[in-house]
């Protein structure tokens, strides 16, 4: 028996480690639940994954921008910044230099040596850098273009109606139905499901990967991983049954598409799955969620809609840029000194853009919302490369889901307290609603 | 009035299109396309404008000729 040590045999990677060698993923600064109690002051020591934040996230933007802080921070997830300025988060956006979307979820773990690196990253095309972003998101743009998805605004519909139906007798100025749990998270967890060609039964577990996957970021590392190898075993069989069942679907297209006249690779097509079925579900279920909420405290912009149908063009950006439901996030690909800040490679970088759309320097009445606003050059799906792969088919089941329930309810009002989400999804989760009215 | 388009510039966002679909159209990958010339008649010249204040990307200028 010798120790000899073969330099040719690669280290099994570790799961996690304190330094990205060798490691899937890593902390720069070990987990301590104790870190992550309620935020005092917002500027220092900002998490968006505080239950206060969403709650009063347009407050707190505005409390950073009076104070003349245009990119707050934290020593959170081991170091993150938190552009708030429309232009500090256009800037982030827009350099793909000092910025890489390797990994776009803030939490205490870091992608380390061993995952998959830039410019691909885990979850393709949303992970990747140029040039391979422009590649793999190619693939992905026919699918998702407007001509492909205005044939679903029927089923949409249906879906839709089927829900209100569902919430049984109706009795004006006493029901109160749940706008958020029995309405608006179901209509895009149907549809991506559809067209991926998941069972439709399994559109409960679908919420649940979201959930695990955006909201529990200040879970303890363990039990994230638990979760997303649960994800991961669920995706590898419904491969499986694509192999076994071919059929005309997302995930069928995905593992037949060429790129460079080659199949994508199992981890490509399993990242792209993953984000095709997180990307698309608590990020419109939060835009309609929100825009209910508004029109519910709302009755003139309620009857504006009911009266004058044509505004609707306008309110929908209204919607979206008042109440964008997604902020993004980028890690620091090389020390760079971004508007007086510091920033070390590796550090987080929060994308706000809900932030962006309320700076009061790029939109006139800024926190005002305006239903008929004619100029919104609103970033709610994003500004440059990654702009919003799904943004044609959010603006759709945001429009029908919004015309069907004020066709079916022209006049409600809120009925109790709203709960909001948690962490880099902003929208109501659990919303009562008193229905005045009904058709 | 004449209305330009940088393809460069344009992500796809797709506001063009539904707001002037006379003046613009989509290709397969939902990327802006100019129709015609770019020459926009008077009854268009507002939804020409709408367009271009409504770009995120800033990808739509006019000119007055």
């Amino acid at each position: 028996m010798t120790d000899t040590i073969d330099p040719n045999a690669a280290a099994e990677p570790l799961e996690v480690s304190d330094t990205p060698e060798n490691a899937l993923s890593w902390f720069r600064t070990p987990y301590d639940a104790a870190d992550y109690g309620p935020v005092t002051d917002w500027a220092t020591d900002i998490d968006h994954a505080d239950p206060a934040y969403n709650p009063n996230a347009p407050e707190v933007w505005k409390e950073l921008r009076d104070s003349g802080c245009p990119v707050a921070h934290t020593d959170r997830y081991g170091g993150m910044w938190a552009p708030i300025t429309h232009e500090a988060v256009n800037d982030v956006a827009y350099d793909t230099e000092n910025f890489t979307s390797r990994s776009v979820v803030v939490t205490h773990l870091r992608p380390g040596d061993a995952a998959m690196p830039a410019p691909i990253g885990v979850v393709p095309p949303i992970s990747s850098d140029p040039p391979f972003h422009g590649m793999a998101r190619r693939l992905l743009l026919p699918p998702f273009a407007p001509k492909q998805i205005e044939p679903w605004e029927a089923e949409v519909q249906i879906l839709c109606r089927r829900l209100l139906d569902e919430m049984g007798e109706i009795t004006a100025g006493e029901s109160v139905v749940d706008a958020a749990v029995q309405y608006a998270q179901h209509i895009p967890v149907d549809v991506i499901g559809r067209m991926l060609g998941f069972p439709t039964e399994d559109q409960e577990l679908f919420r649940e990967f979201v959930h695990n996957t955006m909201e529990t970021i200040n879970a303890d590392p363990e039990s994230r991983r638990e979760n997303f190898e649960k994800l991961e075993a669920y995706l590898e069989a419904q491969v499986q049954d694509h192999l076994d069942n071919p059929r005309d679907d997302l995930t069928s297209y995905l593992m037949n598409v060429e790129m460079g006249g080659e199949k994508l690779s199992d981890e490509h097509v399993r990242g792209s799955m993953v984000l095709l079925l997180i990307a698309g579900i608590d990020t419109t279920w939060s835009a309609i969620g929100s825009s209910l909420w508004h029109l519910a405290q709302t009755p003139a912009d309620l009857e504006r809609l009911e009266s004058d149908p044509e505004v609707m063009t306008f309110a929908i950006e209204e919607f979206l840029r008042a109440y964008a439901p997604v902020t993004m996030a980028r890690m620091v690909a090389k020390d760079v000194d971004f508007h007086g800040c510091p920033m070390k490679k590796d550090d987080w970088v929060l994308l706000p853009f809900p932030a962006a759309n309320r700076d009061p320097r790029m939109f006139e009445d800024a926190d005002k919302f305006i239903i008929d606003r004619e100029s919104n050059r609103h970033a709610a799906f994003g500004l440059g490369i990654h702009r919003c792969l799904g943004s044609n088919l959010a603006r759709l089941e945001l429009r029908v889901a919004i015309e069907e329930f004020i066709a079916r309810f022209p006049k409600f009002e809120l009925a109790g307290d709203v709960t909001w989400s948690a962490g880099q999804i902003r929208g109501p989760r659990v919303m009562p609603i008193r229905i005045l009215e009904t058709n | 009035m004449r209305v330009h388009l940088d393809a460069e510039k344009c992500q796809g966002h797709n506001r063009c299109y539904a707001l002037a679909p006379e003046l613009f159209d989509v290709d397969d990958y939902g990327q802006a396309v100019l129709i015609g010339d770019g020459d926009v008649s008077a009854d268009l010249e507002d939804k020409a404008r709408l367009a271009a204040s409504n770009c995120p990307e800033y990808a739509i200028t006019i000119t007055d000729s």
